[in-house]
Protein backbone atom coordinates (compact mmCIF):
# COMPACT_ATOMS: atom_id res chain seq x y z
CA UNK A 1 0.00 0.00 0.00
CA UNK A 2 1.33 3.34 -0.89
CA UNK A 3 0.82 6.45 1.14
CA UNK A 4 -0.21 9.91 0.17
CA UNK A 5 2.00 11.66 -1.79
CA UNK A 6 2.31 14.24 0.57
CA UNK A 7 3.32 11.41 3.07
CA UNK A 8 6.38 10.37 1.33
CA UNK A 9 6.93 13.81 0.48
CA UNK A 10 7.27 14.90 4.33
CA UNK A 11 9.42 11.79 4.89
CA UNK A 12 12.13 12.83 2.34
CA UNK A 13 11.97 16.41 3.60
CA UNK A 14 12.86 15.01 6.99
CA UNK A 15 15.14 12.94 5.78
CA UNK A 16 17.40 15.44 3.81
CA UNK A 17 16.85 17.99 7.31
CA UNK A 18 18.08 15.33 9.62
CA UNK A 19 21.17 14.38 6.73
CA UNK A 20 21.82 18.19 6.78
CA UNK A 21 21.97 19.01 10.35
CA UNK A 22 24.02 15.70 11.02
CA UNK A 23 27.08 16.84 7.94
CA UNK A 24 26.67 19.98 9.45
CA UNK A 25 27.41 18.56 13.09
CA UNK A 26 29.93 16.57 11.84
CA UNK A 27 31.61 19.28 9.81
CA UNK A 28 31.84 21.66 12.88
CA UNK A 29 32.87 19.35 15.62
CA UNK A 30 36.69 18.81 14.46
CA UNK A 31 39.24 20.18 15.78
CA UNK A 32 41.90 22.20 13.61
CA UNK A 33 45.62 22.17 14.97
CA UNK A 34 46.60 24.06 17.79
CA UNK A 35 49.01 26.27 18.59
CA UNK A 36 50.95 26.64 21.93
CA UNK A 37 51.05 30.36 23.40
CA UNK A 38 50.81 32.64 26.33
CA UNK A 39 47.76 31.93 28.46
CA UNK A 40 47.13 35.80 28.26
CA UNK A 41 47.07 35.86 24.13
CA UNK A 42 45.22 32.48 24.41
CA UNK A 43 42.44 34.54 26.43
CA UNK A 44 41.95 36.96 23.43
CA UNK A 45 42.25 34.17 20.59
CA UNK A 46 39.64 32.42 22.21
CA UNK A 47 38.86 28.68 21.72
CA UNK A 48 38.93 28.74 18.22
CA UNK A 49 42.79 29.37 18.28
CA UNK A 50 43.30 26.89 21.44
CA UNK A 51 41.66 24.10 21.31
CA UNK A 52 40.85 23.84 17.58
CA UNK A 53 37.15 24.37 17.77
CA UNK A 54 35.36 25.32 14.19
CA UNK A 55 34.67 28.96 14.46
CA UNK A 56 31.55 27.93 12.45
CA UNK A 57 28.55 26.82 15.01
CA UNK A 58 27.46 23.41 15.17
CA UNK A 59 23.68 23.01 14.77
CA UNK A 60 23.15 22.58 18.67
CA UNK A 61 24.62 25.87 19.11
CA UNK A 62 22.39 27.50 16.41
CA UNK A 63 19.44 25.38 18.50
CA UNK A 64 20.54 26.56 21.98
CA UNK A 65 20.12 30.15 20.46
CA UNK A 66 16.89 29.99 18.42
CA UNK A 67 15.70 28.60 21.52
CA UNK A 68 16.97 31.46 23.62
CA UNK A 69 15.67 33.76 21.36
CA UNK A 70 11.80 32.14 21.47
CA UNK A 71 11.78 31.96 25.10
CA UNK A 72 12.39 35.63 25.35
CA UNK A 73 11.78 37.28 22.02
CA UNK A 74 10.22 40.71 23.62
CA UNK A 75 13.80 42.03 25.98
CA UNK A 76 15.25 45.46 25.33
CA UNK A 77 18.52 45.77 26.61
CA UNK A 78 19.36 48.99 25.36
CA UNK A 79 20.21 50.03 21.83
CA UNK A 80 22.14 47.28 20.54
CA UNK A 81 20.23 44.58 22.49
CA UNK A 82 16.64 43.92 21.88
CA UNK A 83 14.73 40.92 21.69
CA UNK A 84 14.13 38.87 17.93
CA UNK A 85 10.75 39.74 18.06
CA UNK A 86 11.18 43.19 18.51
CA UNK A 87 13.54 43.84 15.79
CA UNK A 88 11.54 41.47 13.56
CA UNK A 89 8.60 43.82 14.70
CA UNK A 90 10.50 47.12 13.52
CA UNK A 91 11.14 45.23 10.10
CA UNK A 92 7.40 43.86 9.51
CA UNK A 93 5.83 47.23 10.54
CA UNK A 94 8.17 49.22 7.98
CA UNK A 95 7.46 46.55 4.93
CA UNK A 96 3.58 46.53 5.86
CA UNK A 97 3.61 50.48 5.98
CA UNK A 98 5.51 50.86 2.83
CA UNK A 99 3.96 47.95 0.94
CA UNK A 100 0.12 49.83 2.03
CA UNK A 101 1.31 52.90 0.22
CA UNK A 102 2.47 51.12 -2.85
CA UNK A 103 -0.93 48.99 -3.11
CA UNK A 104 -2.99 52.39 -2.49
CA UNK A 105 -0.83 54.37 -5.43
CA UNK A 106 0.07 51.05 -7.90
CA UNK A 107 -3.71 50.03 -8.19
CA UNK A 108 -5.26 52.86 -9.32
CA UNK A 109 -2.78 54.06 -11.23
CA UNK A 110 -2.74 50.49 -12.50
CA UNK A 111 -6.31 50.80 -13.86
CA UNK A 112 -5.77 54.04 -15.18
CA UNK A 113 -2.88 52.36 -17.63
CA UNK A 114 -4.67 49.85 -17.97
CA UNK A 115 -8.58 51.62 -19.26
CA UNK A 116 -6.79 54.26 -21.10
CA UNK A 117 -4.68 53.56 -23.99
CA UNK A 118 -3.62 57.27 -24.20
CA UNK A 119 -1.91 57.46 -20.39
CA UNK A 120 -0.50 53.67 -20.91
CA UNK A 121 1.67 55.58 -23.73
CA UNK A 122 2.39 58.45 -21.89
CA UNK A 123 3.39 56.86 -18.76
CA UNK A 124 5.28 54.34 -20.24
CA UNK A 125 8.54 55.53 -20.63
CA UNK A 126 8.38 57.10 -17.05
CA UNK A 127 7.93 52.93 -15.61
CA UNK A 128 10.39 52.24 -17.61
CA UNK A 129 13.38 54.20 -16.83
CA UNK A 130 12.14 54.14 -13.04
CA UNK A 131 11.42 50.27 -12.62
CA UNK A 132 14.96 49.00 -12.88
CA UNK A 133 16.61 51.24 -10.29
CA UNK A 134 17.81 49.14 -7.36
CA UNK A 135 15.16 50.22 -5.13
CA UNK A 136 18.58 51.28 -2.33
CA UNK A 137 19.86 53.91 -5.13
CA UNK A 138 17.39 55.86 -3.89
CA UNK A 139 18.39 55.46 -0.04
CA UNK A 140 20.69 58.53 0.05
CA UNK A 141 17.92 60.59 -2.64
CA UNK A 142 15.36 59.38 0.95
CA UNK A 143 17.83 60.59 3.67
CA UNK A 144 18.35 63.63 1.82
CA UNK A 145 14.76 64.81 1.80
CA UNK A 146 13.15 62.78 4.32
CA UNK A 147 15.91 63.50 6.65
CA UNK A 148 14.29 60.37 8.90
CA UNK A 149 16.36 57.10 8.39
CA UNK A 150 13.28 55.37 9.89
CA UNK A 151 11.01 56.64 6.83
CA UNK A 152 13.32 56.57 4.78
CA UNK A 153 13.42 52.45 4.97
CA UNK A 154 9.39 52.91 4.75
CA UNK A 155 10.06 54.68 1.23
CA UNK A 156 12.52 52.42 -0.17
CA UNK A 157 9.97 49.66 0.51
CA UNK A 158 7.43 51.88 -0.71
CA UNK A 159 9.52 52.19 -3.69
CA UNK A 160 10.34 48.52 -4.35
CA UNK A 161 7.16 47.21 -4.00
CA UNK A 162 5.35 49.72 -6.61
CA UNK A 163 6.35 48.17 -9.49
CA UNK A 164 5.35 44.85 -9.74
CA UNK A 165 2.14 45.68 -8.73
CA UNK A 166 1.73 48.56 -11.13
CA UNK A 167 2.42 46.92 -13.85
CA UNK A 168 0.54 43.46 -13.26
CA UNK A 169 -2.47 45.60 -12.51
CA UNK A 170 -2.11 47.52 -16.18
CA UNK A 171 -1.72 44.40 -17.78
CA UNK A 172 -4.43 42.70 -15.72
CA UNK A 173 -7.47 45.39 -16.42
CA UNK A 174 -6.06 45.55 -20.39
CA UNK A 175 -6.28 41.97 -21.13
CA UNK A 176 -9.64 42.05 -19.33
CA UNK A 177 -11.54 40.05 -21.91
CA UNK A 178 -13.42 42.36 -24.09
CA UNK A 179 -16.92 40.12 -24.18
CA UNK A 180 -16.90 40.97 -20.65
CA UNK A 181 -16.42 44.57 -20.51
CA UNK A 182 -19.45 44.26 -23.36
CA UNK A 183 -21.43 42.69 -21.55
CA UNK A 184 -20.82 45.54 -19.09
CA UNK A 185 -21.41 48.17 -21.78
CA UNK A 186 -24.70 46.77 -23.08
CA UNK A 187 -26.04 46.59 -19.57
CA UNK A 188 -25.32 50.23 -19.12
CA UNK A 189 -23.35 50.00 -16.63
CA UNK A 190 -21.06 53.38 -15.58
CA UNK A 191 -17.54 53.61 -15.65
CA UNK A 192 -17.15 53.16 -11.83
CA UNK A 193 -19.41 50.41 -11.09
CA UNK A 194 -17.42 48.96 -13.84
CA UNK A 195 -14.70 49.02 -12.83
CA UNK A 196 -15.72 47.80 -9.38
CA UNK A 197 -18.44 44.58 -10.41
CA UNK A 198 -16.42 43.97 -14.27
CA UNK A 199 -12.57 45.05 -14.28
CA UNK A 200 -11.62 44.87 -10.72
CA UNK A 201 -12.75 40.84 -9.69
CA UNK A 202 -11.33 40.01 -13.81
CA UNK A 203 -8.19 41.38 -13.37
CA UNK A 204 -7.96 40.42 -9.20
CA UNK A 205 -5.66 37.44 -9.83
CA UNK A 206 -3.21 39.37 -11.87
CA UNK A 207 -3.02 42.52 -9.24
CA UNK A 208 -2.99 39.51 -6.22
CA UNK A 209 0.54 37.98 -8.58
CA UNK A 210 1.95 41.18 -8.47
CA UNK A 211 0.93 41.92 -4.25
CA UNK A 212 2.83 38.71 -4.49
CA UNK A 213 6.22 39.72 -6.36
CA UNK A 214 5.91 43.07 -4.28
CA UNK A 215 5.83 41.41 -0.71
CA UNK A 216 8.81 39.31 -1.99
CA UNK A 217 10.73 41.77 -2.96
CA UNK A 218 9.74 44.03 -0.17
CA UNK A 219 10.97 41.97 2.29
CA UNK A 220 14.34 40.50 0.56
CA UNK A 221 14.81 44.92 0.60
CA UNK A 222 14.14 45.71 4.22
CA UNK A 223 17.18 43.63 5.26
CA UNK A 224 19.35 45.61 2.96
CA UNK A 225 17.79 48.67 3.81
CA UNK A 226 17.79 48.09 7.67
CA UNK A 227 21.93 47.10 6.87
CA UNK A 228 22.34 50.73 6.04
CA UNK A 229 19.91 52.75 7.98
CA UNK A 230 20.71 50.91 11.57
CA UNK A 231 18.87 51.54 14.70
CA UNK A 232 16.46 49.01 14.46
CA UNK A 233 15.03 45.40 12.33
CA UNK A 234 15.95 42.69 11.67
CA UNK A 235 18.67 43.70 8.89
CA UNK A 236 20.02 45.95 11.11
CA UNK A 237 20.52 43.15 13.86
CA UNK A 238 21.93 40.92 11.14
CA UNK A 239 24.80 43.66 11.00
CA UNK A 240 24.93 44.25 14.43
CA UNK A 241 25.78 40.41 15.35
CA UNK A 242 28.01 40.34 12.34
CA UNK A 243 30.24 42.84 13.89
CA UNK A 244 29.88 41.24 17.28
CA UNK A 245 31.27 38.10 15.64
CA UNK A 246 28.08 35.99 17.00
CA UNK A 247 27.69 34.27 14.03
CA UNK A 248 25.59 31.53 15.65
CA UNK A 249 22.98 34.73 15.75
CA UNK A 250 23.54 35.69 12.40
CA UNK A 251 22.36 32.36 11.39
CA UNK A 252 19.45 32.47 13.57
CA UNK A 253 18.48 35.57 11.83
CA UNK A 254 18.86 34.39 8.36
CA UNK A 255 16.72 31.01 9.41
CA UNK A 256 13.94 34.00 11.24
CA UNK A 257 14.07 35.62 7.81
CA UNK A 258 13.22 32.89 5.77
CA UNK A 259 10.48 31.78 8.11
CA UNK A 260 8.82 35.30 8.14
CA UNK A 261 9.07 35.60 3.96
CA UNK A 262 7.63 32.34 3.69
CA UNK A 263 4.75 33.35 5.98
CA UNK A 264 4.42 36.92 3.85
CA UNK A 265 4.14 34.71 0.65
CA UNK A 266 1.73 32.57 1.77
CA UNK A 267 -0.52 34.95 3.05
CA UNK A 268 -0.34 36.55 -0.12
CA UNK A 269 -0.94 32.96 -2.26
CA UNK A 270 -4.12 32.02 -0.20
CA UNK A 271 -5.40 35.37 -0.35
CA UNK A 272 -4.84 34.98 -4.59
CA UNK A 273 -6.62 31.99 -4.34
CA UNK A 274 -9.39 33.01 -3.19
CA UNK A 275 -9.76 36.17 -6.12
CA UNK A 276 -8.90 32.84 -8.45
CA UNK A 277 -12.11 31.57 -10.36
CA UNK A 278 -12.16 28.54 -12.55
CA UNK A 279 -13.14 29.53 -16.29
CA UNK B 1 -40.67 58.82 -40.91
CA UNK B 2 -40.07 54.83 -40.95
CA UNK B 3 -42.74 52.57 -39.96
CA UNK B 4 -40.58 49.69 -39.15
CA UNK B 5 -39.38 49.23 -35.92
CA UNK B 6 -36.02 48.88 -36.85
CA UNK B 7 -34.63 50.73 -39.49
CA UNK B 8 -30.61 50.09 -40.72
CA UNK B 9 -30.34 52.87 -42.52
CA UNK B 10 -27.86 53.11 -45.44
CA UNK B 11 -24.56 52.16 -43.17
CA UNK B 12 -21.33 50.80 -44.06
CA UNK B 13 -18.41 49.69 -42.45
CA UNK B 14 -14.71 50.68 -43.37
CA UNK B 15 -11.13 49.86 -42.04
CA UNK B 16 -8.15 51.24 -43.02
CA UNK B 17 -6.39 48.48 -44.61
CA UNK B 18 -2.64 47.22 -44.25
CA UNK B 19 -1.18 48.75 -46.74
CA UNK B 20 -2.60 52.46 -47.10
CA UNK B 21 -6.46 52.70 -48.64
CA UNK B 22 -8.76 51.04 -47.26
CA UNK B 23 -10.79 47.63 -46.51
CA UNK B 24 -14.75 48.15 -47.02
CA UNK B 25 -16.54 45.18 -45.22
CA UNK B 26 -20.11 46.36 -46.13
CA UNK B 27 -21.41 49.39 -47.88
CA UNK B 28 -24.70 51.17 -48.03
CA UNK B 29 -26.40 48.13 -46.36
CA UNK B 30 -30.34 48.94 -45.85
CA UNK B 31 -32.97 46.67 -44.00
CA UNK B 32 -36.08 47.06 -41.96
CA UNK B 33 -37.41 45.00 -39.28
CA UNK B 34 -40.89 44.67 -38.23
CA UNK B 35 -42.09 44.54 -34.10
CA UNK B 36 -42.35 41.13 -33.03
CA UNK B 37 -40.15 39.60 -36.06
CA UNK B 38 -37.66 37.05 -36.16
CA UNK B 39 -35.01 37.92 -38.86
CA UNK B 40 -32.12 35.53 -39.60
CA UNK B 41 -28.64 36.96 -41.44
CA UNK B 42 -26.70 34.17 -43.33
CA UNK B 43 -23.69 35.15 -45.00
CA UNK B 44 -19.89 33.51 -45.16
CA UNK B 45 -17.54 34.65 -42.61
CA UNK B 46 -16.11 38.17 -43.32
CA UNK B 47 -19.19 39.36 -44.83
CA UNK B 48 -19.72 41.81 -42.01
CA UNK B 49 -22.69 39.99 -40.43
CA UNK B 50 -21.09 40.43 -36.72
CA UNK B 51 -20.41 44.10 -37.57
CA UNK B 52 -24.30 44.69 -38.42
CA UNK B 53 -25.49 42.83 -34.91
CA UNK B 54 -22.55 45.16 -33.09
CA UNK B 55 -23.75 48.20 -34.56
CA UNK B 56 -27.50 47.04 -33.83
CA UNK B 57 -25.99 46.72 -30.36
CA UNK B 58 -24.19 49.78 -29.85
CA UNK B 59 -21.29 48.13 -29.29
CA UNK B 60 -20.00 49.49 -33.01
CA UNK B 61 -20.46 52.14 -34.91
CA UNK B 62 -20.87 52.56 -38.55
CA UNK B 63 -18.43 54.67 -41.28
CA UNK B 64 -21.94 55.81 -42.60
CA UNK B 65 -25.61 55.63 -42.22
CA UNK B 66 -27.53 55.49 -39.00
CA UNK B 67 -29.75 52.97 -37.02
CA UNK B 68 -32.94 53.94 -36.38
CA UNK B 69 -35.24 51.57 -33.51
CA UNK B 70 -38.47 52.72 -32.20
CA UNK B 71 -37.70 56.21 -33.91
CA UNK B 72 -34.57 57.15 -32.23
CA UNK B 73 -31.08 56.46 -33.46
CA UNK B 74 -28.58 54.37 -32.13
CA UNK B 75 -26.16 56.36 -30.18
CA UNK B 76 -24.48 53.62 -27.82
CA UNK B 77 -25.40 50.51 -26.03
CA UNK B 78 -28.61 50.38 -24.51
CA UNK B 79 -31.08 47.94 -21.93
CA UNK B 80 -33.68 48.27 -24.82
CA UNK B 81 -31.30 45.91 -27.03
CA UNK B 82 -29.82 42.86 -25.11
CA UNK B 83 -26.79 40.98 -26.78
CA UNK B 84 -26.43 36.84 -26.77
CA UNK B 85 -22.95 36.19 -26.96
CA UNK B 86 -21.52 33.15 -29.33
CA UNK B 87 -19.24 32.16 -26.23
CA UNK B 88 -22.00 33.03 -23.35
CA UNK B 89 -19.62 35.60 -22.10
CA UNK B 90 -20.89 35.27 -18.43
CA UNK B 91 -18.82 36.39 -15.68
CA UNK B 92 -17.08 33.68 -14.33
CA UNK B 93 -16.28 34.94 -10.96
CA UNK B 94 -20.33 35.05 -10.48
CA UNK B 95 -22.71 32.58 -9.79
CA UNK B 96 -25.85 31.65 -12.15
CA UNK B 97 -28.21 33.89 -9.72
CA UNK B 98 -25.20 36.58 -9.61
CA UNK B 99 -25.06 36.88 -13.51
CA UNK B 100 -28.76 37.74 -14.08
CA UNK B 101 -29.23 39.47 -10.72
CA UNK B 102 -26.31 42.03 -12.50
CA UNK B 103 -28.25 42.31 -15.60
CA UNK B 104 -31.55 43.10 -13.51
CA UNK B 105 -29.84 45.30 -11.21
CA UNK B 106 -28.57 47.02 -14.28
CA UNK B 107 -31.73 47.71 -15.77
CA UNK B 108 -34.10 49.03 -12.58
CA UNK B 109 -31.41 50.40 -10.17
CA UNK B 110 -33.54 50.92 -7.17
CA UNK B 111 -34.87 47.37 -6.79
CA UNK B 112 -34.18 45.92 -3.48
CA UNK B 113 -31.65 42.56 -3.62
CA UNK B 114 -35.04 40.72 -3.02
CA UNK B 115 -36.74 42.24 -5.45
CA UNK B 116 -33.77 41.48 -8.10
CA UNK B 117 -33.58 37.96 -7.23
CA UNK B 118 -36.90 37.51 -7.32
CA UNK B 119 -37.10 39.03 -10.80
CA UNK B 120 -33.88 36.80 -11.89
CA UNK B 121 -35.52 33.63 -10.17
CA UNK B 122 -38.24 33.87 -12.87
CA UNK B 123 -35.96 34.12 -15.88
CA UNK B 124 -33.65 31.47 -14.36
CA UNK B 125 -37.06 29.19 -14.37
CA UNK B 126 -37.97 29.90 -17.92
CA UNK B 127 -34.62 28.39 -19.00
CA UNK B 128 -34.46 25.90 -16.63
CA UNK B 129 -32.30 25.97 -14.59
CA UNK B 130 -33.95 26.62 -11.32
CA UNK B 131 -32.21 24.53 -8.97
CA UNK B 132 -28.60 25.58 -10.48
CA UNK B 133 -28.73 29.17 -9.03
CA UNK B 134 -25.73 28.99 -6.80
CA UNK B 135 -23.20 27.12 -9.26
CA UNK B 136 -20.88 29.10 -11.27
CA UNK B 137 -20.48 29.16 -14.88
CA UNK B 138 -17.14 26.89 -14.40
CA UNK B 139 -19.88 24.15 -13.32
CA UNK B 140 -22.03 24.12 -15.84
CA UNK B 141 -22.19 22.36 -19.66
CA UNK B 142 -21.94 24.53 -22.78
CA UNK B 143 -25.86 24.56 -22.93
CA UNK B 144 -26.37 25.84 -19.40
CA UNK B 145 -23.86 28.21 -19.90
CA UNK B 146 -26.10 29.77 -22.77
CA UNK B 147 -29.25 29.11 -21.16
CA UNK B 148 -28.00 31.75 -18.31
CA UNK B 149 -27.04 33.64 -20.96
CA UNK B 150 -30.31 33.79 -22.77
CA UNK B 151 -31.77 34.18 -19.04
CA UNK B 152 -29.04 37.41 -18.39
CA UNK B 153 -31.03 38.66 -21.74
CA UNK B 154 -34.23 37.87 -21.19
CA UNK B 155 -34.22 38.94 -17.75
CA UNK B 156 -34.26 42.72 -18.15
CA UNK B 157 -36.69 42.37 -20.89
CA UNK B 158 -35.47 44.18 -24.01
CA UNK B 159 -37.64 45.28 -27.15
CA UNK B 160 -35.41 43.77 -29.14
CA UNK B 161 -32.83 40.40 -28.91
CA UNK B 162 -29.55 40.14 -30.68
CA UNK B 163 -28.06 36.97 -31.05
CA UNK B 164 -24.53 36.51 -32.35
CA UNK B 165 -24.96 32.83 -33.30
CA UNK B 166 -25.52 31.51 -30.14
CA UNK B 167 -25.95 27.69 -30.39
CA UNK B 168 -22.61 27.14 -32.87
CA UNK B 169 -20.75 26.01 -29.63
CA UNK B 170 -22.93 23.59 -28.66
CA UNK B 171 -23.49 19.82 -29.47
CA UNK B 172 -26.55 18.90 -31.86
CA UNK B 173 -28.84 17.68 -29.35
CA UNK B 174 -28.49 20.84 -27.26
CA UNK B 175 -28.75 22.95 -29.78
CA UNK B 176 -32.05 21.75 -30.88
CA UNK B 177 -33.11 22.06 -27.10
CA UNK B 178 -32.55 25.71 -26.90
CA UNK B 179 -33.73 26.42 -30.29
CA UNK B 180 -37.20 25.37 -29.01
CA UNK B 181 -36.87 27.34 -25.85
CA UNK B 182 -35.82 30.35 -27.91
CA UNK B 183 -38.80 29.87 -30.34
CA UNK B 184 -40.69 29.23 -27.65
CA UNK B 185 -39.86 32.24 -25.44
CA UNK B 186 -39.75 34.87 -28.66
CA UNK B 187 -43.04 33.51 -29.67
CA UNK B 188 -44.65 34.30 -25.98
CA UNK B 189 -43.04 37.55 -25.29
CA UNK B 190 -43.58 38.70 -28.80
CA UNK B 191 -39.90 39.59 -29.01
CA UNK B 192 -38.28 41.43 -31.77
CA UNK B 193 -34.91 39.26 -32.70
CA UNK B 194 -32.15 39.59 -35.27
CA UNK B 195 -30.09 36.55 -34.98
CA UNK B 196 -27.01 35.62 -36.76
CA UNK B 197 -26.26 32.08 -37.84
CA UNK B 198 -24.46 29.55 -40.01
CA UNK B 199 -26.82 27.39 -40.10
CA UNK B 200 -29.54 27.04 -42.70
CA UNK B 201 -31.99 24.54 -40.83
CA UNK B 202 -31.89 26.53 -37.63
CA UNK B 203 -32.93 29.81 -39.85
CA UNK B 204 -35.39 27.98 -41.35
CA UNK B 205 -36.66 26.72 -37.84
CA UNK B 206 -36.74 30.08 -36.39
CA UNK B 207 -37.00 32.92 -38.37
CA UNK B 208 -39.83 34.90 -40.12
CA UNK B 209 -37.47 36.76 -42.82
CA UNK B 210 -33.76 35.46 -43.51
CA UNK B 211 -31.38 38.10 -44.95
CA UNK B 212 -28.56 36.59 -47.33
CA UNK B 213 -25.27 38.64 -47.09
CA UNK B 214 -23.14 37.91 -50.14
CA UNK B 215 -19.02 37.12 -49.23
CA UNK B 216 -17.15 40.02 -48.20
CA UNK B 217 -15.03 42.45 -48.58
CA UNK B 218 -18.27 44.87 -50.35
CA UNK B 219 -20.86 42.96 -48.97
CA UNK B 220 -23.79 43.57 -49.87
CA UNK B 221 -27.56 42.38 -48.73
CA UNK B 222 -28.49 40.25 -51.92
CA UNK B 223 -32.05 39.20 -50.73
CA UNK B 224 -34.43 38.80 -47.93
CA UNK B 225 -36.20 35.32 -47.91
CA UNK B 226 -39.62 35.69 -47.19
CA UNK B 227 -39.91 32.44 -45.28
CA UNK B 228 -43.38 30.05 -46.36
CA UNK B 229 -43.57 27.93 -43.29
CA UNK B 230 -46.54 28.19 -41.15
CA UNK B 231 -45.74 30.09 -37.94
CA UNK B 232 -47.19 27.19 -35.88
CA UNK B 233 -43.92 24.81 -36.82
CA UNK B 234 -42.38 21.92 -34.78
CA UNK B 235 -39.02 20.91 -35.23
CA UNK B 236 -40.44 17.25 -35.77
CA UNK B 237 -42.11 17.62 -38.50
CA UNK B 238 -40.78 20.87 -39.95
CA UNK B 239 -38.90 19.30 -42.82
CA UNK B 240 -41.71 17.66 -44.04
CA UNK B 241 -43.17 20.13 -44.88
CA UNK B 242 -43.49 20.54 -48.61
CA UNK B 243 -42.17 24.05 -49.22
CA UNK B 244 -39.20 23.01 -46.79
CA UNK B 245 -36.90 22.19 -48.96
CA UNK B 246 -37.53 24.91 -51.57
CA UNK B 247 -36.66 27.66 -49.16
CA UNK B 248 -33.38 25.05 -48.13
CA UNK B 249 -32.51 24.71 -51.71
CA UNK B 250 -32.77 28.29 -52.12
CA UNK B 251 -30.52 29.38 -49.20
CA UNK B 252 -28.25 26.73 -49.59
CA UNK B 253 -27.71 27.33 -53.29
CA UNK B 254 -27.22 31.34 -52.29
CA UNK B 255 -24.56 30.09 -50.02
CA UNK B 256 -23.02 27.83 -52.07
CA UNK B 257 -22.81 29.77 -55.42
CA UNK B 258 -24.52 32.86 -55.80
CA UNK B 259 -23.08 34.63 -52.84
CA UNK B 260 -19.66 34.44 -54.29
CA UNK B 261 -20.64 35.14 -57.81
CA UNK B 262 -22.63 38.18 -57.28
CA UNK B 263 -20.70 40.57 -59.73
CA UNK B 264 -20.44 44.31 -59.66
CA UNK B 265 -22.91 44.65 -62.09
CA UNK B 266 -25.67 42.69 -60.24
CA UNK B 267 -24.86 44.96 -57.23
CA UNK B 268 -24.97 47.91 -59.51
CA UNK B 269 -28.51 46.55 -60.52
CA UNK B 270 -29.58 45.80 -56.73
CA UNK B 271 -32.11 48.72 -55.08
CA UNK B 272 -30.18 48.61 -51.80
CA UNK B 273 -33.13 50.36 -50.34
CA UNK B 274 -35.59 47.58 -51.41
CA UNK B 275 -33.56 44.44 -51.58
CA UNK B 276 -35.86 42.25 -53.41
CA UNK B 277 -37.67 39.60 -51.13
CA UNK B 278 -38.09 36.39 -51.86
CA UNK B 279 -40.96 33.83 -51.39
CA UNK B 280 -39.04 30.38 -52.52
CA UNK B 281 -42.06 27.95 -53.16
CA UNK B 282 -44.55 30.46 -54.18
CA UNK B 283 -45.52 30.52 -57.60
CA UNK B 284 -43.05 32.69 -58.79
CA UNK B 285 -41.29 33.08 -62.52
CA UNK B 286 -38.18 33.44 -61.02
CA UNK B 287 -37.99 30.43 -59.60
CA UNK B 288 -39.73 28.05 -61.62
CA UNK B 289 -39.09 29.34 -65.57
CA UNK B 290 -36.82 27.58 -67.45
CA UNK B 291 -37.83 24.07 -65.44
CA UNK B 292 -40.45 22.54 -67.92
CA UNK B 293 -43.51 20.58 -66.13
CA UNK B 294 -41.80 20.98 -62.58
CA UNK B 295 -44.42 21.26 -59.81
CA UNK B 296 -44.91 24.55 -58.44
CA UNK B 297 -42.72 24.17 -55.92
CA UNK B 298 -39.05 21.85 -56.15
CA UNK B 299 -39.84 20.56 -52.91
CA UNK B 300 -41.71 17.70 -54.40
CA UNK B 301 -39.43 16.07 -56.62
CA UNK B 302 -36.83 15.47 -54.06
CA UNK B 303 -37.49 11.90 -52.36
CA UNK B 304 -40.00 11.61 -49.87
CA UNK B 305 -38.32 11.29 -46.17
CA UNK B 306 -41.41 11.17 -44.64
CA UNK B 307 -42.18 6.99 -45.37
CA UNK B 308 -40.36 5.40 -42.62
CA UNK B 309 -42.58 6.71 -39.60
Amino acid sequence: MTRSLTFRAAIVSILLFAAFVLVWHLATRGSGATVAMDPEYAKLMGATATTGKSAMPGPLDVGATVWGHLKDPFYDRGTNDKGLGIQLGWSILRVTIGYLLAVLVAIPIGFLIGMSPLMSKALDPFIQVLKPISPLAWMPLALYTIKDSGLSAVFVIFICSLWPMLVNTAFGVASVRKEWINVARTLEVGTLRRIFTVLLPAAAPTILTGMRISIGIAWLVIVAAEMLVGGTGIGYFVWNEWNNLSITNVITAILVIGVVGMILDQLLARATRAVTFPE
Amino acid sequence: MTDKFISIEGISKRFPAAGGGTTTVFEDLWLGMERGTFTCVIGHSGCGKTTVLNVLAGLDRPSDGAVIVDNQSIEGPSLDRAVIFQSHALLPWLTVMGNVAYAVASKWRRWSRAQVEEHAQRFIALVGLSGAERKRPAELSGGMKQRVGIARALSIEPKILLMDEPFSALDALTRGTLQDEVRRICQETGQTVFMITHDVDEAIYLADRIVLMTNGPQAVLAEIVDNPLPADRARDDVHKHPLYYAVRNHVVDFLVTRSKSYTDADKAALDRRNPPIVRPGAPEPAIVSGESASPSWPGLSRPSTSHAG
